[in-house]
């Protein structure tokens, strides 16, 4: 049942470009869409825009539901709505869906024009920058110059840190939240685990497993179990689920006896039927070649961010060990040595990783207070 | 971090006589951000505050100044040497556990350091010690079992600490309900308020 804060029913938008976008690998796609879903009202100088960028495996639809009989709302339901931390009462807010993605934007199950079947292995690899590039011809659409804030929480984040760099003049504020300036060598090895699940499972047939008819459905399980883990802290699984047997004794096999195995068996077998195979190589091959330091000779964070002009919110999470709260404080020191206006707060959660997308009064109300004090309709 | 809130816009205005307008200014323990909001306004400055609690972190946001969620105990790693002109510690220098590391810390931080403080050698905080009691006033108003005063000191205490310290007192204004006390101020001022370099 629907709670009465939500934003209520929405419906997502499609827009179409024709004009072809040059990808970062040198790679073009000739025409393309992108789906997306907007909340509240543009007012009359469009200075009321919020940009929601989504994570790894995350879509357009962040709050609302399509239909009264909806289970779940959008992703982020619980920050985005009328009196919420991101009140869509005063602002604009559009979430939108990453190219390479698999829920209505232009991707590996699309079709390719000039073949009419699915591009499958031949979709571009494509990257964070790629996708900034293409929310800004989306945002070019709308007619939005300047967003109030663009939001995005995990590879979320590393979008809206982009944007400040691609974009400065067309972000007042960007809020970073648990993310990191480009990953670890242990988060690339995560990332590679699971794509090698996905790419040696026999139903991927090197990426056309569309014209199989099959989905590499093994391979994604267990790409989807291992991220799993990674985004819980293990004082959090421990609460849930302890060393909790299913029926109580030792079976002495390999079948589900631990309640975790159940959980996770569960969350993989639930993902692998919605997602897709090559969507998840693509968005988590974007998150290892994110690195605004790469094209900087002294690898120097605080260079990289030198164009960054926007005011800044970073929120890190106490114990997310894959987006470290160090992680974040390296953007916080970069910022603080450009002189940029950042406020930094790390927040104490038990969650984990998957601390962005849950319930916490500090949190919620921090954000809120953030995006309280933005000021529309000025120049910055 | 703050250990006191009462009384504490009496030393504001002090401060902002001292800063140049439109410095750089690092708050440390800055509360709910009133001070630098205030600075804002009155010296048009660009400054951070460094917090640790949750409920002043959400304060100053609201307040509308840069504030970083830091323990400043653990020294200011994240700061740059001499990136700010001014490092302020108001209210705060008591409740510091380790003292010489963080009065350290504000000048390779900063071109100068401020720090306000409660005067532990203001007569009514003598009268009490002498009754035998400790003091408990306007200023310190914790009981000796539930302060986070940890440091407390007199102004000839932290004239002597600068002095071995190899710390340079550039100007001191002490105070009483907001008046400044010229006549015997380690006795009549219940607040102090320091403004110092590094010994060149």
């Amino acid at each position: 049942m629907q709670d009465s804060s939500s934003i209520g029913i929405v419906t997502p938008q499609v827009a179409h470009f024709s004009t072809p976008l040059k990808l970062k690998s040198g790679a073009v796609i000739e025409s393309y869409d992108l789906v997306y879903e907007t909340y509240g009202t543009l007012n009359a100088d469009k200075s009321n825009a919020i940009l929601i960028c989504h994570a790894l495996s995350g879509n357009h639809h962040v709050a609302g539901y399509y239909t009264e009989h909806d289970k779940a709302p959008g992703w982020w339901d619980n920050m985005i709505g009328p009196g919420k931390p991101i009140d869509t009462d005063q602002f604009f807010v559009i979430g939108v869906n990453n190219l390479g993605g698999c829920h209505g934007s232009t991707g590996p199950a699309s079709i390719n024009p000039k073949t009419g079947k699915p591009f499958g292995a031949s979709f571009p690899v494509v990257t964070v920058e790629d996708w900034v590039n293409s929310h800004a011809l989306l945002a070019d659409q709308l007619g939005i110059f300047q967003f109030a804030a663009v939001v995005g929480g995990s590879l979320g984040g590393m979008q809206a840190l982009q944007w400040t760099l691609a974009f400065p003049d067309r972000v007042s504020n960007a809020l970073v939240i648990a993310a990191a300036p480009n990953l670890t060598a242990q988060n690339i090895a995560f990332n590679d685990v699971a794509r090698q699940a996905i790419l040696t499972d026999p139903d991927f047939h090197g990426g056309d497993f569309y014209a199989h008819d099959v989905k590499p459905k093994r391979g994604l399980r267990l790409a989807r179990m291992l991220g799993h883990i990674t985004y819980l802290s293990g004082d959090v699984m421990g609460t849930k689920f302890g060393r909790l047997l299913r029926s109580g004794i030792f079976n002495y096999g390999f079948d589900v006896e631990f309640e975790i195995e159940s959980y996770l068996r569960y969350q993989g077998d639930k993902f692998a039927g919605t997602f897709d195979a090559n969507t998840y190589l693509l968005m988590t091959k974007a998150l290892d070649y994110f690195d605004p330091t790469h094209h900087h000779q002294n690898g120097s964070l605080s260079d990289a961010l030198k164009p960054a002009t926007a005011n800044f919110l970073v929120v890190s999470f106490t114990t997310d060990w894959r987006f470290a709260p160090e992680r974040s404080r390296e953007i916080v020191q970069a910022l603080l040595d450009n002189e940029r206006n950042v406020s930094y707060a790390e927040i104490t959660s038990s969650h984990g990783h998957d601390a962005f997308l849950i319930v916490d009064p500090y949190y919620h109300d921090l954000v809120h207070a953030y995006m309280n004090n933005i000021s529309l309709g000025a120049a910055k | 971090m703050t250990a006191l809130q009462s009384n504490q816009r009496a030393d504001f205005a002090t401060i902002s006589q001292w800063i140049k307008p439109g410095a750089k200014v690092l708050d440390l323990g800055c509360g709910d951000g009133a001070l630098l909001k205030y600075l804002k306004t009155t010296r048009n400055i660009r400054g951070y505050g460094v917090e640790i609690e949750d409920a002043n972190i959400l304060a100053s946001v609201k307040n509308g100044v840069n504030v970083i969620q830091m323990d400043l105990e653990a020294g200011l790693s994240g700061f740059e040497s001499h990136s700010f002109d001014y490092v302020i510690l108001s209210q705060t220098l008591q409740a510091i556990e380790h003292t010489e590391r963080i009065v350290r810390e504000m000048l390779r931080v900063g071109k100068e350091g401020i720090v306000t403080f409660p005067n532990f050698g203001y007569w009514h905080h003598r009268l009490q010690v002498i009754q035998g009691r400790m003091p408990v006033s306007e200023n310190l108003p914790y009981q000796w079992f539930d302060t986070p005063n940890i440091h407390l000191c007199t102004l000839k205490d932290f004239e002597s600490f600068c002095h071995e310290h190899g710390v340079h007192i550039l100007e001191r204004t002490v105070m009483h309900e907001g008046k400044t006390i010229n006549f015997l101020p380690n006795l009549f001022g219940n607040l102090a308020v320091y403004r110092f370099e590094q010994q060149s």
